[in-house]
């Protein structure tokens, strides 16, 4: 129905050593955020690829939110320096193919800034409703059959 | 290795308009190492045709295959079912990998999805340096082992043109004077008498300007 407001759906890949830990806080200290994004908790923004962020707009994502650590804070010393390369490239991907690049953002955040990373959250979502609804979803066949 | 880079999404979607089923074959070999067709690369065109013409309203369909090489009868052999069942190729190998399988399926279309662009080498994590312009008749013998034909801008035989500030090339103010490089290693190896011989014009005839080149080895011939 035209009335639904539009509720998008965010893949959000967090680190383990700070995004993953803040979400986690963000719920001890019952801090809200929007049910849009689903979490995947990853050893490091470094294991991310390009291959990950383009796999997740084919198959119906309307968003892409990556979270590592705050710059000079990686556990691993680069890992999310490598990520926001990576994230760099794939939006000039997605502007090739026609898509708004700001569906893709990666942001830093540290384990303990659990309000922070619910506003970004909230920022994401209302960001990619203003977009509307992925075109590369709303053609794909499968996000029905594989909802994310 | 042959090093290359990947056309933009929106001119591969204008190259392989019309077409319904495509497949986006990588190569193994020196597009993998250099980054721009191997299998990953492969992944990830692939994923952005499709969703480039989606939004184009095409719906094309995208199968991916990577060979090990594609220059290489006994490879492009795997390939086959692949190639008879797409309506059309989109290589992700050098140009000779492209022509290779152009010349042996006649009747399918075979596009180039890379700009293949020089010999060269990997001078650290993400950047790829020229260092072979494939001459033919190679000369680094008499210059310490650094190419005036590929690093020289003016591709100089006899010594620097005058033009370059400090250790700096003119033409390319962001690379090193080709013949700085060249006296200073040839010094370090105690070769400097080298410079002394004139070199002649260098001969262009086993260079591209005569057409394609061709070798032959009888030895290796059945």
């Amino acid at each position: 129905m035209s009335s639904e407001v539009f509720e998008p759906k965010i893949l959000a890949f967090c680190c383990h050593y700070c995004a993953y830990a803040s979400a986690d806080l963000a719920g001890s200290m019952r801090i809200q955020y929007p049910p849009n994004v689903r979490i995947i908790r990853t050893p490091c923004t470094g294991r991310l690829e390009v291959e990950y962020f383009m796999k997740a707009f084919e198959q119906g994502a309307d968003g892409v939110l990556v979270a590592g650590c705050l710059e000079g804070g990686c556990h691993f010393i680069e890992g999310n320096l490598c990520a926001k390369r990576r994230v760099n490239a794939t939006r000039e991907i997605l502007s090739e193919i026609g898509l708004e690049k700001e569906r893709l953002r990666m942001v830093n955040v540290s384990a303990a800034m659990a309000r922070p990373l619910a506003d970004i959250i909230i920022d994401m979502v209302e960001t990619v409703r203003k977009l509307g609804p992925s075109p590369i979803a709303t053609n794909a066949a499968s996000i029905t059959e594989n909802p994310l | 290795m042959i090093v290359a880079q990947r056309k933009s999404i929106p001119e591969l979607i204008e190259i392989l308009r019309g077409h319904k089923k495509v497949l986006v074959l990588g190569c193994g070999t020196c597009v993998t190492v250099c980054l721009a067709g191997g299998q990953r690369e492969v992944g990830i065109i692939a994923s952005a045709l499709r969703m480039a013409s989606k939004l184009d309203g095409q719906m094309l369909e995208v199968e991916e295959l990577t060979i090990e090489r594609q220059c290489d009868n006994v490879f492009i052999e795997t390939a086959a079912e692949a190639i008879e069942r797409n309506d059309a190729v989109l290589s992700l190998g050098c140009g000779a990998g492209v022509q290779a399988i152009a010349e042996r399926y006649g009747k399918k279309p075979v596009y180039a999805g890379l700009n293949t662009t020089f010999l060269g080498i990997l001078e650290e994590r993400g950047i790829w340096t020229e260092k072979c312009s494939a001459c033919g008749e190679c000369v680094l013998h008499d210059y310490g082992g650094i190419c005036p034909i590929t690093q020289c801008a003016k591709r100089l035989l006899n010594g620097p043109c005058g033009g370059s500030r400090e250790d700096r090339c003119e033409v390319r103010p962001d690379r090193p004077c080709a013949w700085q490089l060249i006296y200073q290693r040839l010094k370090d190896i105690g070769q400097l008498d080298r410079l002394k011989k004139i070199q002649t014009p260098k001969n262009w005839g086993p260079n591209l300007d005569g057409g394609p080149r061709i070798i032959v080895r009888e030895d290796h011939r059945i």
